[in-house]
Parts: structure tokens; C-alpha cells; sequence
């Protein structure tokens, strides 16, 4: 066999790495951000997570976010519109006098000072240290007060026996339940489903991050353009928040 | 006719009636297995309408036990001696009917196996659990305040155990108001106003269903009713009703000053349907309206009883508008928008009551009067003549 | 062994005691209790504590992990619910508490306990369509997404680097 001449392979290798590096230096400062937290650590205070939606980049009639919150988490329609639960729901917006419509997502905002919270009689209704609101279902008595008090009707009742849970993603009847920020993927070092499905259809209405980390995106975004608290007067210091409406 | 075929008579007429309130309390809890087994996807109840026609029961037992119990703490508290003779049986009924209204609460809950939970986790921050605690001390004072009323030994402490009541069932029923009173999210609750409203609602209600149980005591017992009593009760009753409906006024006046209020006190007032018409019919009218024409009208016993039965009906209308009404109004996330979704955001949610959920509410109402006929036929609750006339 | 065809028959023998052995390492192994009723548990593996030890306290383990995964976040996979599952599962069932077979539901309908847990929570294993759980360290995962490139791939698609930075806003 005859000596190759590996210079333009080096070339090659070295363009190729250079390249790669190119590529990766992004990800690796996002890789602070998928560091997951050891499963043996409790979630802390030194994080709060929350979401960003830029409802200017939210089309009407598209429910991405929704189906995926649906897949994710079992969540399905039983033919009772008004007894289904709902996690996430898409709602379209005309401002009555101009005509202006848009239209973003709503789910459980995870508030600061939630009133559902604040209601329980059992204290199923908690906030984790790091922000994330959820109902500890097994203490749910299933007696509905958080609904009543949730300015953004998050929350559903649970009124049929479920059979079909996922794995790791449990529900039942007779309790209440809501969005939970998909805190089973937060605390595994991925974004909620909904985020992420969002980002790979690339409509980039959706952003979740570490509001207490002045790093994150989401933080600096918070930061840099002006972003509203849906129903901002009950200053409940909401962890979701909204673009362009 | 032979006393003793007269007696028997009785007897089976109340056999018969006892076996009608048990059937009756038996579908409430046939009504709460159903509900309980297959969800309440069986009731009409749904996440837009989360309180529904047992609420509305539950909520009227519980206001008006705390405030039958008034005619006790008139009685002890206040040193009327014709109120004290009647202060056992307000007691009965306290206790009556604040079991029956627990009972529907109860049973509704999504998941009611777990009631040890909700006494052993409780949550000190929400009213709810501070109710659970009022309640159940509510039964011992109560109790405890019918043994020094009955107990001839203990009658001295009557007094001390009746100012205790009276107080507590204050703190109950503000602790009632306040389950709504405390909720920001929704338009038609979150004001501070609802705890007296409450209170004197529960005053309104409490005396009617008194007059309504002691009008039936004395007829089962063929006595009649001494008319300055009435006159004094009814007259109470009286001016209960026309607080009610001043605090009514107070409310929906203030409302309507506050801009973002308009659109709701229109749902209510103006455009609500069954809602307007059970608000303007059956709490203005027939609740509030010709009761107080009857009643600072009226000498007869009868009439006032039938003033007392439109107060009750009053008063059911008025917790189906407050209760229903007050979540049928959607929640108004954006103001100045119109918002539509799959989640019902927009549009005046509708209700309609299921047969499950009117059984259980009739049950707890059954239960608490199968508990009063128990008692009152086991114990001497007959409010006694023997006092000494007050000067009026 | 020069005739072919013993070596092809040895050989043969020896692949197909090779897939028994490699078979057998995936069903369960299911021992009778006292009371026989089936243990099932999956064959060569060992139970995160005692025998005995379960029989006596699962119910505590149980009661105090859910908190601490509730409240606290922590997911370690020792005391995961559905670890547990993917262990004593019964393959024909493929459940833990659908019927008397079952794990579970062997002992707890002899003892007339009910189970509340499978009210929300599933009695079967994860299935391939690979929903994470957190219990998994994302190193081992299986699947695509827990793996370290899959994690940094999500995560420069959950936060892209908008190209309009000054335009995003309208």
C-alpha cells in the first residue's frame, strides 16, 4: 500500500472540528440550562422556573402546544366538552373596538402567591420550592375550592374513572389537576412538552427557562422587551408571561 | 273518642311520616354512591360550574343552623325569658341541621373516602379548613349548651356556655361568608361584605325555619302559640329579612360603581335569564317582598308560617343566584377582548341540575329533619310555658 | 471435531441453549408465598430491600417516597413507583394489579386491602413510545431524548437563538 498523503484529510478533520465547534459553543453555555438536578436533590429556591410566550408568533388555529401537552401527559378528550379536563387551551382574541385579534395558550400560570393555594383545605394544592404549582393528588380531596379560586380557570375536575394513564404520569377521578409544567421533564433537564413542541414545528412563540437566573434566555428576554402578567392587577407575580398582547 | 285509639292513631301517622323522611335521606344516599362510583360526570356539575345544586342545599342547612341558634342566644344571652324556654329546640335544630348540611358537602366530594385526610391535613390558611374546625366544635359547644339548658344541675352555666355559642356561631358563619368572600378570581365574590351578609342572612333563615319546626311541634302537640311570642317573633323576623335585603341593595349598588363590575351586576339584574328572574322573583319578591308585607301585616300564627316557608324559598333562590349565578358569569382574563376557546372562556356558562345532585340536596334536608323528629320525640324539646311573662 | 455436521450440530445446541439462557434473564420469576400466592418478579435480579423487610413496610416506603417526590422533587430511581412495575409485572397480564395474578392484587385481594394507587396511577410498565421518566438518570436513558446529545438538541430547540432579536417584537 502507498503512502496516503493525509494533508487533505487534516484539512478536512480540522475544518470539521472547527466547524463542530462552531456549532456546539452555542449549546454548550445552553448546556448550564439541561443540567439536570440529581435525582436525589430536592428542587430549590435558587431556581424559578417560568415561561415565555410571544403571542405575536402564535398563529390562530394552531394547537401544537396543546397536542402535545395531550401526548405528553394522557390527557384526552372523552366527548364531554364541558366535563373534559383541560391542561393547556389555546384562546383566540378580538379586541372588541379595533378588531385586532391574536391568540396565545393559557395554562396554570404557577403564581408567586397562588389563591389556590392559599384555598386547599388539605394543602394539596402546594407550591414547590422552585415555583412549580401542583396538586399533590394524593391528600385531593377532590372538593373543587381551588377551582373557584383560580383567576384563570386552570384547574379541571377529573369527573370520570381514567384507566389509560402513562407511566410515570398519573391522574385519576375524584381529584382536581392542572398543568404542572411538565415537572417530571423540568426536573429531568428538559422543557415542558408544549415549549417543546412549539420549538420543533419552529414557531418560537413558546420559552421556558430559569427566571431567577439572570443568564437564562428567558430572563434576558424578561429584561429586554416589555412583557405582561395576564391579569396583572391580582398581583399574583405569575410565572408564565406574555408577549404582544 | 277513645284516648287510646287517638294515641295509636298518632303513633302510625308518625311512623309513617319518620319511614317517608328515611326513604328520602336512603335516595340522598343512593344519589351520592351513584355519584361517587361513576364519577360525577353524572351530575351536571362540570369545570365551568363547579359548585352546584348540593352546594346550594348544603350551603342554606349550614347558614341556617348557625343562625336558629339565635333564638337561643336571645334567650341566654340576652336574658329574654320567652326566647330561653325555646333555646333547647333552637339547639336540636342547630345540630340538625348542620349534620345535614355536612353530610351533602360531604358526600359531593370527588373523593369522599379520604375525609380522615381532610381532618388530619389540614391547610390552617384556607377557610375551608378553618370550617372544619368551626364545625366541629360548633357540635360540642352546642351540645354541651343543650345539657346545661335540659340538666336542671346544670342550668347555671346556661348562661356562660350560651355566650360561648353564640359567639362561636359568629365566627361560623363569617367563616361561611368568607369561603367566597376570600376568592379573588371571580366577580361575584371577593368582598369583605359577605361575611355580615352572611351573618344576617343566617338570622333571616335560622328564625324561619325555627317558626316553620315550632309552628309543626305545636300543632303535632295540639297546643297553640302564644300570640305575644309570635308577635315578637314574627316582628324579629321581620327586620332579619329587611336587613337581608338592605345588604342585598348595599352590594349590587356598590357594584355598579365599579366599571369593571357593570357587565356582571347586568348578568344579575338585567340579562340573566333564570338567574335574573330567581334574583327579582324568588329573593325580591317572593323572599323578601311579601314575606315582610305578611309579616308586619299579619296576627295569625298561619300566616306567619307561611311568610317563614317564602323566606326559605327566598332563600334557596337567592344561594342558586349567588352560588350558580356567581360561576356561570365567565372569568375575565382579558378585558376590552372577546376570548373564545375550547374551555368555555367566554359566553355565561350554563347549568343544568341533574337528578343526583337534587336528591343529595334533599337528603341533607331530609336528614336534618329525621334527626329533629328523633330527638324531639325521644327528649321534651316543647318549649315550656311555665316562664314568667317578660313586660312588652 | 472434524465432521461438519456434529459441529453443526453442536453448534447448534450451543445457540440454542445461548437464547434459552438470554431468554430466560427477561421473564419473571415467580416463587409462591406461604399463602401461595405468586411473587412475580423478574428472574435474576434482587428486590431494592428485604423480603420481609417489603412485606412488612412497603406500604411506609411508599407513603413517605410519594411525599418526597411530591413535594420535594426527588425522583431517585431506589423507591420509584414505576420501577417497581417494570419489575413485577406479569407478563400475560402485562400489569401489576388487574387481576388476582398480579402482583399486587395477589396479596392485597387475599388481605381485602383495596389499592387506591392504580386509581391514578398506571399498572403498566412504560411503554416503547419512550414517555421520560425521571427516574431514569438521563445518562442511562434509552431513549433519544435523555441522551446527552438528545438533552443539548432539546435544549437549543427550546431556546433558539432568535435570528430577528430586534425585530421579535412587534
Amino acid at each position: 500500500m502507498s503512502k496516503t498523503d493525509n494533508s487533505r484529510r487534516q484539512f478536512i478533520g480540522a475544518g470539521v472540528a472547527a466547524a463542530a465547534g462552531l456549532v456546539i459553543a452555542p449549546g454548550v453555555t445552553l448546556l448550564d440550562l439541561a443540567h439536570a438536578r440529581p435525582a436525589d436533590e430536592a428542587a430549590s429556591s435558587a431556581n424559578r422556573w417560568g415561561m415565555l410566550i410571544d403571542s405575536t408568533k402564535c398563529a390562530t388555529g394552531c394547537n401544537d402546544c396543546v397536542t402535545a401537552c395531550g401526548k405528553e401527559n394522557g390527557v384526552a378528550s372523552t366527548g364531554h366538552p364541558e366535563i373534559d379536563p383541560q391542561w393547556i387551551r389555546k384562546i383566540e382574541l378580538k379586541e372588541v373596538k379595533s378588531g385586532r385579534s391574536h391568540s396565545l395558550p393559557m395554562m396554570c400560570q404557577h403564581c408567586a402567591e397562588p389563591p389556590c393555594v392559599d384555598v386547599c383545605p388539605t394543602g394539596a394544592s402546594f407550591k414547590r420550592a422552585d415555583g412549580i404549582v401542583l396538586v399533590d393528588r394524593h391528600i385531593c380531596i377532590g372538593c373543587r375550592y381551588c377551582m373557584m379560586a383560580c383567576p384563570y380557570k386552570a384547574r379541571s375536575f377529573v369527573a370520570e374513572p381514567i384507566t389509560d394513564q402513562k407511566p410515570g404520569r398519573p391522574r385519576g377521578v375524584g381529584t382536581v389537576e392542572a398543568c404542572t409544567m411538565c415537572v417530571e421533564r423540568v426536573d429531568a433537564g428538559m422543557s415542558p412538552a408544549c415549549v417543546e413542541a412549539c420549538s420543533s414545528a419552529n414557531h418560537g412563540a413558546m420559552l421556558f427557562g430559569d427566571l431567577n437566573d439572570s443568564n437564562s434566555e428567558i430572563s434576558k428576554r424578561i429584561a429586554t422587551y416589555a412583557t405582561t402578567q395576564v391579569r396583572a392587577d391580582l398581583a399574583l407575580n405569575t410565572g408564565v408571561r406574555y408577549q404582544g398582547i | 273518642m277513645n284516648s287510646e285509639a287517638f294515641r295509636k292513631n298518632d303513633q302510625s301517622v308518625f311512623y309513617a311520616v319518620l319511614g317517608v323522611i328515611g326513604l328520602v335521606v336512603m335516595a340522598g344516599l343512593g344519589a351520592a354512591y351513584y355519584m361517587e362510583h361513576h364519577g360525577h360526570v353524572v351530575t351536571g356539575m362540570t369545570n365551568q360550574i363547579v359548585w352546584g345544586l348540593p352546594h346550594v342545599f348544603a350551603l342554606f342547612l349550614i347558614v341556617a343552623a348557625s343562625g336558629v341558634l339565635n333564638v337561643a342566644s336571645i334567650g341566654s344571652v340576652f336574658g329574654k325569658p320567652a326566647y330561653k324556654a325555646r333555646a333547647p329546640l333552637s339547639g336540636l335544630l342547630a345540630i340538625a341541621m348542620l349534620a345535614g348540611g355536612l353530610m351533602v358537602l360531604m358526600l359531593d366530594l370527588g373523593r369522599a373516602d379520604r375525609l380522615i385526610i381532610a381532618m388530619t391535613y389540614l391547610n390552617f390558611k384556607s377557610v375551608f379548613a378553618l370550617n372544619v374546625f368551626l364545625y366541629t366544635v360548633f357540635f360540642t359547644v352546642v351540645a354541651l349548651y343543650l345539657w346545661t339548658l335540659m340538666d336542671r344541675k346544670m342550668h347555671g352555666y346556661s348562661k356562660y356556655v350560651g355566650l360561648a355559642a353564640f359567639i362561636w356561631r359568629l365566627a361560623l358563619t363569617t367563616g361561611t361568608g368568607a369561603i367566597f368572600g376570600f376568592l379573588v378570581a371571580r366577580q361575584a365574590y371577593g368582598t369583605a361584605l359577605l361575611a355580615p351578609m352572611f351573618i344576617i342572612m343566617s338570622f333571616s333563615y335560622g328564625l324561619a325555619v325555627f317558626l316553620v319546626a315550632q309552628a309543626v311541634m305545636y300543632r303535632w302537640n295540639k297546643r297553640t302559640l302564644d300570640e305575644a311570642v309570635l308577635r315578637r317573633m314574627k316582628n324579629l323576623l321581620g327586620v332579619f329579612v329587611a336587613a337581608v335585603l338592605y345588604l342585598t341593595a348595599v352590594y349590587h349598588m356598590t357594584n355598579l360603581y365599579f366599571a369593571k363590575q357593570v357587565d356582571f351586576e347586568h348578568f344579575i339584574l338585567l340579562d340573566g335569564g333564570i338567574y335574573t328572574k330567581l334574583f327579582w322573583i324568588g329573593q325580591i319578591l317572593i323572599g323578601s317582598i311579601l314575606p315582610l308585607f305578611l309579616l308586619f301585616t299579619t296576627k295569625k300564627c298561619s300566616t306567619v308560617v307561611f311568610a317563614s316557608l317564602l323566606v326559605i324559598l327566598g332563600a334557596f333562590a337567592q344561594l342558586y343566584v349567588f352560588i350558580i349565578g356567581g360561576q356561570a358569569f365567565p372569568l375575565n382574563l382579558f378585558p376590552g377582548m372577546e376570548a373564545t376557546s375550547s374551555f368555555f372562556d367566554s359566553g355565561i356558562h350554563s347549568y343544568s341540575p341533574s337528578l343526583p345532585e337534587f336528591l343529595l340536596g334533599l337528603g341533607g334536608l331530609a336528614a336534618a329533619v329525621l334527626i329533629t323528629v328523633i330527638a324531639a320525640k325521644v327528649l321534651n324539646f316543647m318549649p315550656k310555658e311555665d316562664y314568667s311573662q317578660a313586660a312588652h | 471435531m472434524s465432521n461438519p455436521a456434529k459441529r453443526r450440530g453442536v453448534l447448534g445446541w450451543l445457540c440454542a441453549a445461548l437464547g434459552v439462557a438470554l431468554l430466560a434473564g427477561t421473564i419473571s420469576a415467580s416463587a409462591h408465598d406461604e399463602h401461595g400466592h405468586k411473587v412475580i418478579a423478574k428472574a435474576g435480579t434482587t428486590c431494592v430491600r428485604d423480603d420481609e423487610f417489603m412485606r412488612r413496610n412497603h406500604m411506609k416506603i411508599l407513603m413517605h417516597q410519594r411525599d418526597l417526590t411530591m413535594h420535594k422533587g426527588i425522583r431517585t430511581t431506589k423507591d420509584s413507583l414505576v420501577d417497581c412495575i417494570e419489575c413485577h409485572v406479569n407478563p400475560k397480564t402485562n400489569s401489576v394489579a388487574s387481576s388476582k395474578e398480579d402482583f399486587c392484587m395477589g396479596c392485597h385481594s387475599y388481605a381485602a386491602v383495596k389499592l387506591d394507587c392504580f386509581e391514578c396511577h398506571s399498572d403498566k410498565p412504560k411503554s416503547a413510545d419512550g414517555v421520560p421518566h425521571p427516574a431514569v438518570s438521563p445518562t442511562e436513558g434509552k431513549d433519544k431524548q435523555s441522551g446527552l446529545s438528545g438533552k443539548m438538541r432539546g435544549q437549543m430547540q427550546a431556546n433558539p437563538i432568535s435570528s430577528n432579536i430586534g425585530g421579535g417584537v412587534k
